[in-house]
């Protein structure tokens, strides 16, 4: 029979198991709508202002849609981000004892951020009517501020987590002193930040995008629906280039801070140079399995040269070894597929508009844009896969492990249970009422909101 | 005032701006919930649902600063306030989720059963998540946290002070929601919704004096330390509650409409900086001081330049949409 220690250690990694799986859940619900509420400023205000410089209704009408679609998206990705602040204290207590002085201050300044986009969209939203076109407009422009600026704090205390300084331990591992702006402003933010905005601006740029070509595609041809699809995707199709730059950026900055991580989503198992770049495949002891190899290219990447040395996992003592080698490569690879195709993508529409002043003809492009929002949406999981269990065991990197940061509590799985029933309810009502509010819309045109809540349609208010 | 000691007062700040603003939307909620049948309480749920709609979310942020602020200040008295009480906290959560969503949908859906269903999950988790966090407020002041964290997952909070605290921070919601939406109907001229809403503020406001007394005589049984300080240090504030509570029901009664709101806030202000003062030098009463439970100075330093930049930008903004929304210039009828 096992000793209570035993069980007590069992316990706690069952707890581990359970309050990972968690976060990643509740995290990848709510980086969609993250993403939606960072990009969505951009978007609502491109189109306000082309309604308001050439006084054209239509831009104006997709402004007001994509305001009223947002009134939805913004509440559910408020309160799911409330979640995961109550989940930082009750997943990882340790964590937070330890170091939420230290990452604490990248949060505070997100606190301003979104108080001022949750005050900003609320004048936006509910001030259609009343306030004068510009002032309108201008009453907008504090919450694109504060939508890149809340992306900035939130990955600025991830990439902290990726590459820690500015904090000093006692003999006891006790933090005694920080310094906030090297916490702010760790390595990795350079990389991670950017690549994070901009994978914002692509997931709601293509998101948004997506259903106007699905509309197309079933016909709906006019002139509302070309530019609900032209406006998104312009945006999202112009920085893909420079994701594409940044994300190659982030690779090398990860080979540089993060070599555990590198050789676990390359699967480099011996370190040396000349490493083959491996497209796809399994990933196993003795290298991938079942992959295109393009040999030297793993190392030209890391270093412009195929000597450049690239550690392996044979460096790396096996505890400290990331788990799960071939979700993190496939992960990796995916997100980097993806990003391809939307630069084939982007390519496509430039040429089309070069020649003819037009989107393509053809209905294959519709196609590919309208599973384009949901590429993008994979893509950023597959990304915060790669960066998040890339850096386990580590929850710090290289100052706390994972499971010194679980909590003790009972019934985290039950919890987690719940939370996965709450979530699927919750994503799958807002789907329902987004849908509904476009079908509504379609019917009839303009206005026509019902104003009472419980009223019968139609009722006096 | 050390800075430790500065930033408490601004978790204080933080909590009182929660309890007043966030805590009358929930209160909002309760009024819904009461408001009856679909066709009687329309008209209460119209009023409700503008008052609300454009200021709910704005609001709720204060939460999120108050977490923020004590995680990065006090990370120790986080985590241990989080390893104690986690499932009164998992329950306020739940209760944030389903409220915040439930109202945005609800707005947003046509069809009586689909607003009915969406309009009692936002009015029950209306109730559910102020008296679950009351009953976090209740058992931190009963000294139930210990400073290790990792405290009885259940009995730390269900004891008669914390769960008269849930039921205090119910009803003080309540109070103010219905004072609040007395102003708001005064203002729009529906002088049947303000004696609908008076009549309610008068009962909310009895029974959170009679919450308050209870609670009293329970601080006296389980949180002697709190107890001793608030009749001594915390008098004063104990007094201010009392008469600006008096003060309100005066109006109330003689119809006044004019200082009725400052008053309702300071009677709920005035309770939340007396816990403060009882609980001084405590964080976690009786086994963790402000002092020892602070960040390293720099950190300080920053949560103190960034509530200074709030104050210089966000209380602005906040007031910019108060008026708005108090003017009709932004609201639902704006959308």
């Amino acid at each position: 029979m096992p000793g209570p220690d035993a069980l007590l250690l069992a316990a706690s990694e069952s707890n581990l198991l359970a309050a990972r799986q968690m976060m990643a859940f509740t995290l990848g619900f709510h980086i969609v709508l993250a993403c939606v509420g960072v990009a969505f400023p951009a978007l609502v205000l491109t189109a306000n202002y082309i309604g308001l410089k050439r006084n054209d209704p239509d831009a104006m009408r997709l402004a007001r849609r994509w305001s009223k679609v947002a009134a939805v998206t913004f509440a559910v990705g408020a309160v799911t981000g409330t979640v995961l602040s109550f989940e930082f204290g009750l997943l990882w207590p340790e964590f937070m004892a330890r170091f939420g002085d230290v990452f604490g201050v990248a949060f505070a300044i997100e606190g301003l951020f979104f108080f001022t986009e949750a005050i900003f969209l609320a004048i936006y939203i509910y001030g259609w009517k009343r306030l004068g076109g510009w002032a309108h407009f201008w009453s907008g422009v504090p919450m694109f501020v504060a939508g890149i600026g809340g992306a900035f704090s939130v990955v600025a205390a991830n990439a902290w987590m990726n590459t820690p300084q500015g904090f000093t331990l006692d003999a006891a591992g006790r933090v005694v002193d920080t310094a906030p702006l090297e916490v702010l402003f760790s390595p990795a933010w350079v990389y991670e930040v950017p690549h994070m905005i901009l994978a914002a601006y692509m997931v709601a740029g293509f998101l948004f995008a997506s259903v106007y070509a699905v509309g197309m595609l079933k016909g709906r041809r006019d002139r509302h629906h070309r530019l609900g699809l032209l406006i998104p995707l312009t945006i999202a199709c112009a920085l893909t280039p420079l994701q594409i730059f940044v994300g190659d950026v982030a690779a090398r900055g990860v080979a540089d801070h993060q070599p555990a991580k590198f050789a676990g989503f390359e699967c480099i198992q011996e370190t040396g140079p000349n490493q083959t770049e491996y497209l796809g495949g399994i990933c196993t002891d003795d290298g991938v399995k079942g992959a295109i190899g393009i040999p030297g290219l793993d190392s030209w990447l890391v270093g412009f040269s195929t000597d450049t040395v690239v550690t392996g996992l044979n460096d790396i003592p096996p505890d400290e070894r990331p788990p799960a080698n071939t979700l993190l490569h496939l992960s990796f690879d995916a997100m980097v597929g993806i990003g391809f195709a939307m630069l084939a993508l982007a390519g496509w529409l430039a040429f089309a508009w070069w020649r003819r002043r037009d989107i393509p003809a053809t209905p294959w492009f519709l196609r590919a844009v309208s599973i384009s929002g949901m590429a993008a949406i994979v893509a950023v999981w597959c990304g915060w896969i790669v960066t998040e269990v890339g850096r386990q065991p580590w929850i710090v990197q290289g100052h706390m492990r994972t499971e010194e940061a679980v909590t003790e509590a009972e019934g985290i799985w039950f919890v987690f249970a719940g939370t996965m029933l709450l979530y699927a309810a919750l994503g799958a009502t807002t789907i329902l009422v987004l849908r509904g509010m476009a079908r509504r819309w379609r019917e009839q045109g303009e206005g026509g909101e019902a104003e009472t809540p419980y009223g019968p349609p139609g009722g006096s208010a | 005032m050390s800075k430790a000691d500065a930033c408490a007062a601004i978790l204080w700040i933080g909590a009182t701006m929660y309890a007043v603003f966030g805590g009358a939307d929930f209160g909002a909620g309760l009024w819904d919930l009461l408001a009856g049948g679909a066709e009687r309480g329309s008209r209460a749920r119209a009023r409700i649902q503008r008052s609300i709609t454009p200021v709910w979310e704005a609001n709720h942020v204060w939460l999120i600063f108050i977490l923020v602020v004590l995680w990065t200040a006090f990370p120790e008295v986080f985590a241990a306030i989080m390893s104690t009480l986690y499932v009164p906290l998992t329950l306020a959560a739940l209760g944030i989720v389903l409220r915040g969503a439930a109202f945005a949908f609800r707005k947003s859906v046509e069809g009586l059963p689909a607003r009915r269903a969406l309009g009692a999950t936002f009015a029950l988790s209306s109730v559910m998540t102020p008296f679950f966090m009351g009953t976090v407020v209740g058992a931190i002041a009963s000294g139930n946290v210990p400073a290790e964290g990792n405290g009885a997952a259940f009995s730390s909070w269900l004891e008669p002070l914390p769960l008269l605290i849930g039921a205090l921070f119910v009803a003080s919601g309540a109070y103010l929601a219905a004072i609040f939406l007395v102003a708001d109907s005064h203002r729009a001229g529906d002088s049947e919704m303000e004696g609908y809403f008076a009549g309610r503020a008068l009962a909310a406001g009895l029974v959170a004096g009679a919450l308050a007394v209870l609670g009293l005589v329970a601080l006296h049984a389980d949180a002697r330390y709190v107890y001793e300080r608030l009749i001594v240090e915390g008098l004063p504030l104990v007094i201010v509650s009392m008469l600006c509570g008096f003060g309100v029901l005066a109006l109330l009664l003689r119809r006044g409409r004019r200082g009725l709101r400052p008053l309702a806030i300071a009677a709920v202000a005035a309770i939340i900086w007396g816990w403060g003062v009882a609980q001084f030098p405590y964080l976690l009463p009786t086994s963790l001081e402000i002092a020892a439970a602070a960040a390293p100075d720099p950190t300080l330093t920053s949560v103190l330049v960034v509530f200074g930049v709030a104050t210089v930008t966000i209380l602005p903004a906040l007031g910019l949409l108060y008026t708005l929304a108090q003017r009709d210039i932004v609201g639902e009828s704006g959308e």
